[in-house]
Protein backbone atom coordinates (compact mmCIF):
# COMPACT_ATOMS: atom_id res chain seq x y z
CA UNK A 1 0.00 0.00 0.00
CA UNK A 2 1.51 3.35 -0.95
CA UNK A 3 1.96 6.19 1.51
CA UNK A 4 -0.80 8.39 0.02
CA UNK A 5 -3.39 5.66 0.38
CA UNK A 6 -2.16 4.84 3.87
CA UNK A 7 -2.52 8.50 4.85
CA UNK A 8 -5.99 8.71 3.36
CA UNK A 9 -7.16 5.63 5.24
CA UNK A 10 -5.71 6.84 8.51
CA UNK A 11 -7.42 10.21 8.14
CA UNK A 12 -10.75 8.59 7.26
CA UNK A 13 -10.67 5.83 9.89
CA UNK A 14 -11.70 7.90 12.94
CA UNK A 15 -14.40 9.76 10.97
CA UNK A 16 -15.91 6.51 9.74
CA UNK A 17 -15.57 4.85 13.15
CA UNK A 18 -17.25 7.85 14.78
CA UNK A 19 -20.15 7.72 12.32
CA UNK A 20 -20.61 3.95 12.62
CA UNK A 21 -20.38 4.04 16.43
CA UNK A 22 -22.92 6.88 16.57
CA UNK A 23 -25.35 4.97 14.37
CA UNK A 24 -24.78 1.58 15.90
CA UNK A 25 -24.05 2.35 19.56
CA UNK A 26 -21.68 -0.56 20.23
CA UNK A 27 -18.17 0.80 20.09
CA UNK A 28 -16.35 -2.54 20.05
CA UNK A 29 -18.54 -3.91 17.24
CA UNK A 30 -18.13 -0.66 15.29
CA UNK A 31 -14.38 -0.80 15.69
CA UNK A 32 -14.18 -4.38 14.41
CA UNK A 33 -16.39 -3.53 11.45
CA UNK A 34 -14.36 -0.42 10.52
CA UNK A 35 -11.14 -2.44 10.75
CA UNK A 36 -12.64 -4.94 8.30
CA UNK A 37 -13.69 -2.12 5.98
CA UNK A 38 -10.18 -0.65 6.10
CA UNK A 39 -8.68 -4.01 5.25
CA UNK A 40 -11.10 -4.36 2.33
CA UNK A 41 -10.12 -0.88 1.11
CA UNK A 42 -6.41 -1.61 1.42
CA UNK A 43 -6.89 -4.75 -0.66
CA UNK A 44 -9.24 -3.35 -3.30
CA UNK A 45 -8.37 0.29 -3.86
CA UNK A 46 -4.84 -0.17 -5.22
CA UNK A 47 -6.37 -2.21 -8.09
CA UNK A 48 -9.79 -0.57 -8.53
CA UNK A 49 -8.73 2.99 -7.76
CA UNK A 50 -9.96 5.14 -4.87
CA UNK A 51 -13.77 5.53 -5.07
CA UNK A 52 -15.24 9.00 -5.61
CA UNK A 53 -16.52 9.08 -2.05
CA UNK A 54 -14.02 7.00 -0.06
CA UNK A 55 -15.54 7.92 3.31
CA UNK A 56 -18.99 6.81 2.20
CA UNK A 57 -17.52 3.61 0.78
CA UNK A 58 -15.87 2.72 4.09
CA UNK A 59 -18.98 3.68 6.04
CA UNK A 60 -21.17 1.39 3.97
CA UNK A 61 -18.80 -1.54 3.99
CA UNK A 62 -18.49 -1.22 7.79
CA UNK A 63 -22.26 -1.02 8.26
CA UNK A 64 -22.70 -4.02 6.01
CA UNK A 65 -20.21 -5.99 8.09
CA UNK A 66 -22.13 -5.14 11.24
CA UNK A 67 -25.34 -6.19 9.57
CA UNK A 68 -23.68 -9.43 8.47
CA UNK A 69 -22.60 -10.13 12.02
CA UNK A 70 -26.03 -9.23 13.38
CA UNK A 71 -27.67 -11.42 10.81
CA UNK A 72 -25.58 -14.45 11.67
CA UNK A 73 -26.21 -13.85 15.38
CA UNK A 74 -29.92 -13.59 14.74
CA UNK A 75 -29.83 -16.64 12.53
CA UNK A 76 -28.17 -18.60 15.26
CA UNK A 77 -30.73 -17.53 17.81
CA UNK A 78 -33.87 -17.88 15.77
CA UNK A 79 -32.79 -20.54 13.33
CA UNK A 80 -36.26 -22.02 12.95
CA UNK A 81 -38.71 -19.16 13.13
CA UNK A 82 -36.77 -16.58 11.16
CA UNK A 83 -38.32 -15.45 7.94
CA UNK A 84 -35.66 -14.62 5.41
CA UNK A 85 -37.53 -11.50 4.29
CA UNK A 86 -37.39 -10.05 7.76
CA UNK A 87 -33.65 -10.19 7.69
CA UNK A 88 -33.33 -8.80 4.25
CA UNK A 89 -35.52 -5.91 5.31
CA UNK A 90 -32.73 -4.89 7.59
CA UNK A 91 -30.44 -4.62 4.62
CA UNK A 92 -32.76 -2.11 3.08
CA UNK A 93 -31.92 0.38 5.82
CA UNK A 94 -28.41 0.64 4.53
CA UNK A 95 -28.40 3.35 1.89
CA UNK A 96 -26.60 2.66 -1.37
CA UNK A 97 -22.94 3.71 -1.52
CA UNK A 98 -23.43 6.77 -3.73
CA UNK A 99 -25.68 8.56 -1.23
CA UNK A 100 -23.82 11.13 0.88
CA UNK A 101 -23.89 9.90 4.47
CA UNK A 102 -24.07 11.70 7.77
CA UNK A 103 -20.38 11.44 8.47
CA UNK A 104 -19.39 14.66 10.10
CA UNK A 105 -16.11 15.80 11.52
CA UNK A 106 -17.54 16.16 15.02
CA UNK A 107 -17.68 12.37 15.20
CA UNK A 108 -13.88 12.34 15.33
CA UNK A 109 -14.06 14.62 18.33
CA UNK A 110 -16.69 12.49 20.07
CA UNK A 111 -14.49 9.48 19.41
CA UNK A 112 -11.50 11.22 20.99
CA UNK A 113 -13.61 12.24 23.98
CA UNK A 114 -14.68 8.64 24.40
CA UNK A 115 -11.15 7.23 24.11
CA UNK A 116 -9.91 9.69 26.73
CA UNK A 117 -12.65 8.91 29.22
CA UNK A 118 -11.50 9.45 32.81
CA UNK A 119 -12.59 5.88 33.70
CA UNK A 120 -9.56 4.66 31.71
CA UNK A 121 -5.99 4.74 32.96
CA UNK A 122 -3.69 7.03 30.94
CA UNK A 123 -1.93 4.00 29.42
CA UNK A 124 -5.27 2.57 28.23
CA UNK A 125 -6.52 5.92 26.97
CA UNK A 126 -3.30 6.43 25.00
CA UNK A 127 -3.45 2.97 23.44
CA UNK A 128 -7.12 3.31 22.51
CA UNK A 129 -6.66 6.80 21.09
CA UNK A 130 -3.77 5.72 18.88
CA UNK A 131 -5.73 2.72 17.69
CA UNK A 132 -9.20 4.21 17.20
CA UNK A 133 -8.40 7.82 16.31
CA UNK A 134 -4.82 7.53 15.09
CA UNK A 135 -5.52 4.43 13.02
CA UNK A 136 -2.26 2.73 14.06
CA UNK A 137 -2.28 -1.05 14.19
CA UNK A 138 -1.89 -2.85 17.50
CA UNK A 139 1.54 -4.05 16.35
CA UNK A 140 2.65 -0.49 15.58
CA UNK A 141 1.48 0.79 18.96
CA UNK A 142 3.18 -2.12 20.75
CA UNK A 143 6.36 -1.36 18.86
CA UNK A 144 6.17 2.33 19.76
CA UNK A 145 5.92 1.57 23.48
CA UNK A 146 8.36 -1.36 23.32
CA UNK A 147 5.94 -3.87 24.79
CA UNK A 148 4.94 -7.23 23.26
CA UNK A 149 2.05 -7.08 20.82
CA UNK A 150 -0.07 -9.45 22.95
CA UNK A 151 0.32 -7.09 25.91
CA UNK A 152 -0.83 -4.12 23.85
CA UNK A 153 -3.74 -6.08 22.36
CA UNK A 154 -4.85 -6.91 25.90
CA UNK A 155 -4.47 -3.29 27.00
CA UNK A 156 -6.67 -2.15 24.12
CA UNK A 157 -9.34 -4.78 24.65
CA UNK A 158 -9.47 -3.98 28.36
CA UNK A 159 -9.87 -0.31 27.48
CA UNK A 160 -12.80 -1.14 25.22
CA UNK A 161 -14.36 -3.31 27.93
CA UNK A 162 -13.86 -0.41 30.35
CA UNK A 163 -15.76 1.93 28.07
CA UNK A 164 -18.57 -0.57 27.69
CA UNK A 165 -18.76 -1.15 31.46
CA UNK A 166 -18.81 2.57 32.21
CA UNK A 167 -21.90 2.97 30.03
CA UNK A 168 -20.51 6.09 28.33
CA UNK A 169 -22.96 7.07 25.62
CA UNK A 170 -21.52 7.88 22.21
CA UNK A 171 -22.28 11.56 22.38
CA UNK A 172 -20.61 14.84 23.15
CA UNK A 173 -20.48 15.60 26.88
CA UNK A 174 -21.95 18.99 27.76
CA UNK A 175 -21.05 22.01 29.84
CA UNK A 176 -18.43 21.57 32.56
CA UNK A 177 -18.01 17.88 31.73
CA UNK A 178 -17.13 18.77 28.15
CA UNK A 179 -14.41 21.18 29.31
CA UNK A 180 -13.05 18.60 31.75
CA UNK A 181 -13.00 15.91 29.09
CA UNK A 182 -11.25 18.17 26.61
CA UNK A 183 -8.59 18.61 29.29
CA UNK A 184 -8.21 14.82 29.45
CA UNK A 185 -7.95 14.62 25.65
CA UNK A 186 -5.21 17.26 25.57
CA UNK A 187 -3.36 15.52 28.39
CA UNK A 188 -3.41 12.21 26.48
CA UNK A 189 -2.07 13.92 23.35
CA UNK A 190 0.59 15.64 25.45
CA UNK A 191 1.65 12.27 26.92
CA UNK A 192 1.85 10.72 23.44
CA UNK A 193 4.04 13.59 22.29
CA UNK A 194 6.31 13.33 25.33
CA UNK A 195 6.70 9.60 24.92
CA UNK A 196 7.86 10.21 21.37
CA UNK A 197 10.02 13.17 22.23
CA UNK A 198 11.82 11.75 25.24
CA UNK A 199 11.99 8.10 24.20
CA UNK A 200 15.41 6.58 24.60
CA UNK A 201 17.58 5.82 21.60
CA UNK A 202 18.37 2.25 20.59
CA UNK A 203 15.93 0.79 18.13
CA UNK A 204 14.18 4.15 17.53
CA UNK A 205 14.44 3.79 13.77
CA UNK A 206 11.95 0.94 13.78
CA UNK A 207 9.48 2.81 15.97
CA UNK A 208 6.58 4.75 14.49
CA UNK A 209 6.99 8.35 15.39
CA UNK A 210 4.76 9.15 18.34
CA UNK A 211 5.69 12.84 18.33
CA UNK A 212 4.51 13.14 14.71
CA UNK A 213 1.35 11.23 15.54
CA UNK A 214 0.58 13.50 18.51
CA UNK A 215 1.05 16.55 16.27
CA UNK A 216 -1.20 15.06 13.58
CA UNK A 217 -3.97 14.38 16.10
CA UNK A 218 -3.59 17.79 17.74
CA UNK A 219 -3.88 19.42 14.32
CA UNK A 220 -7.13 17.50 13.80
CA UNK A 221 -8.51 18.68 17.16
CA UNK A 222 -7.41 22.25 16.41
CA UNK A 223 -9.20 22.11 13.05
CA UNK A 224 -12.38 21.02 14.85
CA UNK A 225 -12.08 23.53 17.72
CA UNK A 226 -10.20 26.46 16.15
CA UNK A 227 -11.44 28.91 18.80
CA UNK A 228 -10.10 26.95 21.77
CA UNK A 229 -6.97 28.63 23.12
CA UNK A 230 -5.62 25.61 24.97
CA UNK A 231 -5.95 23.35 21.92
CA UNK A 232 -4.03 25.93 19.90
CA UNK A 233 -1.58 26.29 22.80
CA UNK A 234 -0.90 22.55 22.96
CA UNK A 235 -0.39 22.30 19.20
CA UNK A 236 1.93 25.33 19.31
CA UNK A 237 3.87 23.82 22.22
CA UNK A 238 4.40 20.60 20.27
CA UNK A 239 5.48 22.41 17.11
CA UNK A 240 7.85 24.75 18.95
CA UNK A 241 9.40 21.83 20.85
CA UNK A 242 9.57 19.52 17.86
CA UNK A 243 11.28 22.28 15.87
CA UNK A 244 14.41 21.68 17.96
CA UNK A 245 14.40 17.91 17.54
CA UNK A 246 17.28 17.58 15.06
CA UNK A 247 19.56 19.65 17.29
CA UNK A 248 18.63 17.93 20.51
CA UNK A 249 20.76 14.78 20.23
CA UNK A 250 24.19 14.06 18.79
CA UNK A 251 25.17 11.24 16.42
CA UNK A 252 25.41 8.68 19.26
CA UNK A 253 22.01 9.68 20.69
CA UNK A 254 23.69 11.85 23.33
CA UNK A 255 21.71 14.71 24.80
CA UNK A 256 22.65 18.25 23.77
CA UNK A 257 21.26 20.94 26.10
CA UNK A 258 19.48 23.89 24.52
CA UNK A 259 22.26 26.41 25.14
CA UNK A 260 24.74 24.19 23.24
CA UNK A 261 22.48 23.25 20.33
CA UNK A 262 23.31 24.16 16.74
CA UNK A 263 20.37 26.50 16.15
CA UNK A 264 20.78 26.32 12.38
CA UNK A 265 19.29 22.81 12.74
CA UNK A 266 16.08 24.20 14.24
CA UNK A 267 13.10 24.01 11.89
CA UNK A 268 12.08 27.59 10.98
CA UNK A 269 8.75 26.58 9.40
CA UNK A 270 7.59 24.81 12.57
CA UNK A 271 8.77 27.75 14.68
CA UNK A 272 6.88 30.26 12.50
CA UNK A 273 3.71 28.17 12.65
CA UNK A 274 3.96 27.67 16.41
CA UNK A 275 4.63 31.33 17.10
CA UNK A 276 1.68 32.41 14.95
CA UNK A 277 -0.63 29.91 16.70
CA UNK A 278 0.33 30.87 20.22
CA UNK A 279 0.29 34.60 19.48
CA UNK A 280 -3.22 34.35 18.09
CA UNK A 281 -4.36 32.25 21.06
CA UNK A 282 -2.86 34.58 23.66
CA UNK A 283 -4.42 37.65 22.03
CA UNK A 284 -7.87 36.09 22.50
CA UNK A 285 -7.57 36.08 26.30
CA UNK A 286 -8.35 33.18 28.73
CA UNK A 287 -4.72 32.17 29.13
CA UNK A 288 -4.08 28.51 30.01
CA UNK A 289 -1.11 26.38 30.95
CA UNK A 290 -0.42 25.01 27.45
CA UNK A 291 -0.45 28.50 25.95
CA UNK A 292 2.02 29.71 28.57
CA UNK A 293 4.34 26.76 28.00
CA UNK A 294 4.09 27.39 24.26
CA UNK A 295 4.88 31.08 24.82
CA UNK A 296 7.98 30.10 26.79
CA UNK A 297 9.06 27.69 24.04
CA UNK A 298 8.48 30.50 21.51
CA UNK A 299 10.77 32.89 23.41
CA UNK A 300 13.52 30.24 23.37
CA UNK A 301 12.97 29.47 19.68
CA UNK A 302 13.09 33.13 18.65
CA UNK A 303 16.58 33.67 20.10
CA UNK A 304 19.17 33.41 17.33
CA UNK A 305 21.88 32.61 19.90
CA UNK A 306 21.54 31.21 23.44
CA UNK A 307 22.84 34.49 24.86
CA UNK A 308 20.08 36.41 23.04
CA UNK A 309 17.36 34.59 25.03
CA UNK A 310 14.91 37.01 26.62
CA UNK A 311 15.14 35.53 30.14
CA UNK A 312 13.18 38.33 31.89
CA UNK A 313 10.27 37.50 29.57
CA UNK A 314 10.61 33.76 30.32
CA UNK A 315 10.76 34.46 34.06
CA UNK A 316 7.57 36.55 33.83
CA UNK A 317 5.80 33.74 31.94
CA UNK A 318 6.88 31.15 34.52
CA UNK A 319 5.55 33.37 37.31
CA UNK A 320 2.12 33.43 35.66
CA UNK A 321 2.31 29.67 34.97
CA UNK A 322 3.25 28.96 38.58
CA UNK A 323 0.19 30.88 39.80
CA UNK A 324 -2.25 28.84 37.70
CA UNK A 325 -0.69 25.37 37.85
CA UNK A 326 0.61 24.52 41.37
CA UNK A 327 3.27 22.22 39.96
CA UNK A 328 6.69 22.02 41.64
CA UNK A 329 8.36 21.32 38.26
CA UNK A 330 7.13 24.74 37.13
CA UNK A 331 8.63 26.28 40.28
CA UNK A 332 11.91 24.55 39.50
CA UNK A 333 11.91 25.97 35.98
CA UNK A 334 11.13 29.39 37.40
CA UNK A 335 14.23 29.00 39.60
CA UNK A 336 16.33 28.41 36.46
CA UNK A 337 14.86 31.48 34.77
CA UNK A 338 15.42 33.54 37.94
CA UNK A 339 19.05 32.42 37.98
CA UNK A 340 19.47 33.61 34.39
CA UNK A 341 18.03 37.03 35.27
CA UNK A 342 19.25 37.61 38.84
CA UNK A 343 22.23 35.25 39.10
CA UNK A 344 22.79 31.66 40.29
CA UNK A 345 22.47 32.51 44.02
CA UNK A 346 18.89 33.72 43.50
CA UNK A 347 18.14 30.47 41.66
CA UNK A 348 19.67 28.33 44.42
CA UNK A 349 17.51 30.05 47.04
CA UNK A 350 14.35 29.23 45.08
CA UNK A 351 15.50 25.62 44.65
CA UNK A 352 16.13 25.34 48.40
CA UNK A 353 12.49 26.29 49.03
CA UNK A 354 11.45 23.19 47.04
CA UNK A 355 13.19 20.76 49.40
CA UNK A 356 10.14 20.99 51.65
CA UNK A 357 7.76 19.94 48.85
CA UNK A 358 7.19 16.20 49.16
CA UNK A 359 6.10 15.99 45.53
CA UNK A 360 9.58 16.85 44.28
CA UNK A 361 12.00 16.48 47.24
CA UNK A 362 14.74 13.98 46.34
CA UNK A 363 13.92 14.14 42.62
CA UNK A 364 17.03 13.99 40.45
CA UNK A 365 16.05 17.22 38.69
CA UNK A 366 16.61 19.17 41.89
CA UNK A 367 20.18 17.85 41.93
CA UNK A 368 20.66 18.51 38.22
CA UNK A 369 19.50 22.13 38.54
CA UNK A 370 21.58 22.67 41.68
CA UNK A 371 24.61 21.27 39.86
CA UNK A 372 24.15 23.73 36.96
CA UNK A 373 23.68 26.67 39.31
CA UNK A 374 26.71 25.77 41.47
CA UNK A 375 28.76 25.42 38.30
CA UNK A 376 27.68 28.88 37.18
CA UNK A 377 28.34 30.25 40.66
CA UNK A 378 31.95 29.02 40.39
CA UNK A 379 31.66 26.19 42.94
CA UNK A 380 32.85 23.10 40.98
CA UNK A 381 33.12 20.80 44.03
CA UNK A 382 29.43 21.19 44.87
CA UNK A 383 28.50 21.08 41.17
CA UNK A 384 30.33 17.75 40.70
CA UNK A 385 28.64 16.23 43.76
CA UNK A 386 25.18 17.26 42.55
CA UNK A 387 25.84 16.15 38.94
CA UNK A 388 26.86 12.72 40.24
CA UNK A 389 23.86 12.50 42.57
CA UNK A 390 21.53 13.41 39.68
CA UNK A 391 23.21 10.88 37.35
CA UNK A 392 22.61 8.13 39.88
CA UNK A 393 18.91 8.89 40.19
CA UNK A 394 17.71 9.54 36.63
CA UNK A 395 16.09 6.66 34.77
CA UNK A 396 16.94 8.11 31.34
CA UNK A 397 20.10 6.73 29.75
CA UNK A 398 20.98 9.80 27.59
CA UNK A 399 20.39 12.06 30.57
CA UNK A 400 22.52 9.89 32.87
CA UNK A 401 25.32 9.93 30.32
CA UNK A 402 25.04 13.71 29.95
CA UNK A 403 25.12 14.33 33.73
CA UNK A 404 28.01 11.87 34.24
CA UNK A 405 29.96 13.59 31.51
CA UNK A 406 29.37 17.04 33.03
CA UNK A 407 30.74 15.76 36.35
CA UNK A 408 33.70 14.11 34.61
CA UNK A 409 34.57 17.29 32.68
CA UNK A 410 34.47 19.48 35.78
CA UNK A 411 36.56 16.93 37.71
CA UNK A 412 39.13 16.81 34.89
CA UNK A 413 39.35 20.63 34.89
CA UNK A 414 39.98 20.59 38.65
CA UNK A 415 42.75 18.02 38.27
CA UNK A 416 44.47 20.07 35.57
CA UNK A 417 44.84 23.11 37.81
CA UNK A 418 45.70 21.79 41.27
CA UNK A 419 45.58 24.55 43.85
CA UNK A 420 44.74 27.09 41.16
CA UNK A 421 41.50 28.18 42.87
CA UNK A 422 40.84 31.92 43.12
CA UNK B 1 18.42 -20.71 21.57
CA UNK B 2 18.10 -17.65 23.74
CA UNK B 3 20.50 -16.53 26.42
CA UNK B 4 20.35 -13.77 28.96
CA UNK B 5 23.65 -12.02 29.57
CA UNK B 6 23.71 -10.12 32.86
CA UNK B 7 26.36 -7.48 33.31
CA UNK B 8 27.63 -7.27 36.89
CA UNK B 9 29.72 -4.20 37.49
CA UNK B 10 31.82 -3.27 40.49
CA UNK B 11 30.53 -0.45 42.61
CA UNK B 12 32.83 2.54 42.87
CA UNK B 13 32.95 5.10 45.64
CA UNK B 14 29.52 6.24 44.53
CA UNK B 15 26.96 3.97 42.91
CA UNK B 16 28.57 4.48 39.55
CA UNK B 17 32.23 3.77 39.23
CA UNK B 18 32.06 5.55 35.87
CA UNK B 19 31.32 8.78 37.74
CA UNK B 20 35.02 9.00 38.57
CA UNK B 21 36.31 8.43 35.03
CA UNK B 22 37.74 11.05 32.68
CA UNK B 23 35.32 12.43 30.06
CA UNK B 24 37.26 10.75 27.21
CA UNK B 25 37.21 7.33 28.90
CA UNK B 26 33.51 7.63 29.63
CA UNK B 27 32.74 8.67 26.05
CA UNK B 28 34.77 5.75 24.67
CA UNK B 29 32.84 3.36 26.92
CA UNK B 30 29.46 4.69 25.76
CA UNK B 31 30.57 4.54 22.11
CA UNK B 32 31.65 0.92 22.60
CA UNK B 33 28.26 -0.04 24.04
CA UNK B 34 26.46 1.71 21.17
CA UNK B 35 28.41 -0.14 18.50
CA UNK B 36 28.13 -3.42 20.43
CA UNK B 37 24.34 -3.11 20.49
CA UNK B 38 24.24 -2.12 16.84
CA UNK B 39 26.27 -5.19 15.91
CA UNK B 40 23.83 -7.43 17.77
CA UNK B 41 20.90 -5.82 15.95
CA UNK B 42 22.55 -5.85 12.53
CA UNK B 43 23.56 -9.48 13.04
CA UNK B 44 20.02 -10.56 13.85
CA UNK B 45 20.96 -11.80 17.32
CA UNK B 46 19.38 -9.01 19.40
CA UNK B 47 16.18 -9.86 21.28
CA UNK B 48 16.19 -7.32 24.08
CA UNK B 49 18.61 -5.29 26.12
CA UNK B 50 18.12 -2.78 28.89
CA UNK B 51 20.30 -0.71 31.14
CA UNK B 52 19.08 -0.57 34.73
CA UNK B 53 18.90 2.59 36.79
CA UNK B 54 21.48 2.95 39.56
CA UNK B 55 21.08 0.61 42.55
CA UNK B 56 20.68 3.48 45.05
CA UNK B 57 16.92 3.02 45.02
CA UNK B 58 16.97 -0.79 44.72
CA UNK B 59 14.72 -2.71 47.10
CA UNK B 60 14.17 -6.37 47.85
CA UNK B 61 10.49 -7.04 48.30
CA UNK B 62 8.81 -9.97 50.03
CA UNK B 63 5.16 -10.39 50.89
CA UNK B 64 4.48 -10.20 54.63
CA UNK B 65 2.03 -12.50 56.40
CA UNK B 66 -0.87 -10.32 55.27
CA UNK B 67 0.40 -10.23 51.68
CA UNK B 68 1.45 -6.58 51.94
CA UNK B 69 4.92 -5.72 50.56
CA UNK B 70 7.82 -5.73 53.02
CA UNK B 71 10.80 -3.91 51.55
CA UNK B 72 14.45 -4.19 52.40
CA UNK B 73 17.32 -2.09 51.06
CA UNK B 74 19.00 -0.17 49.56
CA UNK B 75 22.24 -2.09 49.98
CA UNK B 76 25.23 0.25 50.04
CA UNK B 77 27.55 -2.56 51.19
CA UNK B 78 27.07 -4.60 47.99
CA UNK B 79 30.34 -4.90 46.04
CA UNK B 80 28.74 -5.46 42.64
CA UNK B 81 25.43 -4.66 41.06
CA UNK B 82 23.45 -5.63 37.97
CA UNK B 83 23.97 -2.72 35.55
CA UNK B 84 21.98 -4.11 32.65
CA UNK B 85 21.21 -7.17 30.59
CA UNK B 86 20.86 -8.43 27.03
CA UNK B 87 18.80 -11.28 25.66
CA UNK B 88 20.32 -12.70 22.49
CA UNK B 89 19.13 -15.40 20.14
CA UNK B 90 22.15 -17.42 19.01
CA UNK B 91 22.97 -20.77 17.43
CA UNK B 92 25.11 -22.16 20.22
CA UNK B 93 26.11 -21.57 23.82
CA UNK B 94 29.65 -20.89 22.54
CA UNK B 95 28.37 -17.93 20.55
CA UNK B 96 26.68 -16.55 23.68
CA UNK B 97 29.97 -16.88 25.59
CA UNK B 98 31.79 -15.16 22.75
CA UNK B 99 29.35 -12.23 22.81
CA UNK B 100 29.53 -12.05 26.61
CA UNK B 101 33.32 -11.95 26.51
CA UNK B 102 33.19 -9.06 24.07
CA UNK B 103 30.88 -7.07 26.35
CA UNK B 104 33.06 -7.99 29.33
CA UNK B 105 36.05 -6.35 27.65
CA UNK B 106 34.30 -2.95 27.30
CA UNK B 107 36.91 -0.21 27.72
CA UNK B 108 37.43 1.37 31.13
CA UNK B 109 39.82 4.10 32.36
CA UNK B 110 42.70 4.60 29.94
CA UNK B 111 41.03 2.25 27.47
CA UNK B 112 41.95 -0.79 29.58
CA UNK B 113 39.36 -3.60 29.26
CA UNK B 114 37.12 -3.74 32.32
CA UNK B 115 36.71 -7.54 32.16
CA UNK B 116 33.39 -7.29 33.95
CA UNK B 117 31.63 -10.48 35.08
CA UNK B 118 28.86 -11.34 32.63
CA UNK B 119 26.52 -14.05 33.88
CA UNK B 120 25.18 -16.11 30.96
CA UNK B 121 21.95 -18.07 31.47
CA UNK B 122 19.85 -19.89 28.94
CA UNK B 123 16.27 -18.63 28.66
CA UNK B 124 13.85 -21.56 28.95
CA UNK B 125 11.77 -22.27 25.88
CA UNK B 126 8.28 -23.63 25.17
CA UNK B 127 7.53 -27.34 24.82
CA UNK B 128 9.92 -29.25 22.53
CA UNK B 129 8.89 -29.98 18.94
CA UNK B 130 7.14 -33.31 18.35
CA UNK B 131 9.52 -35.88 16.94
Amino acid sequence: MDATLQHLLRDLAPQVLGAVARRHGDFAAAEDAVQEALIAAALQWPASGVPANPRGWLYHVALRRITDHLRSDLARRRREETVAGELWAEWAFVPPPDVEVGVDADDTLVLLFMCCHPALTPASAIALTLRAVGGLTTAQIANAFLVPEATMAQRISRAKAGIKASGVPFSMPEGAERAGRLGAVLHVLYLVFNEGYTSSTGATLQRPDLADEAIRLSRAVHALLPEDGEVAGLLALMLLTDARRAARTGPGGELIPMDEQDRSLWNPALIAEGVALVSAALSRGAVGAYQLQAAIAAVHDEAARAEDTDWPQILALYQVLERISDNPMVSLNRAIAAAMVHGPRAGLELVAALDGDARIAGHYRLDAVRAHLHERAGDPARAIAHYRAAAERTASTPERDYLTLKAARLAAEQREKPGAGD
Amino acid sequence: MKYMMMMHTPRGTGDYQVGQWSPEDFKAHIAFMHSYNKELMDGGEWVDGQGLAAPGEARLVRAGKDGAPVTDGPFPEAKEFLAGYWIVDVDSPERAYELAAKASAAPGPGGTPLNMAIEVRQVMSGPPKDA
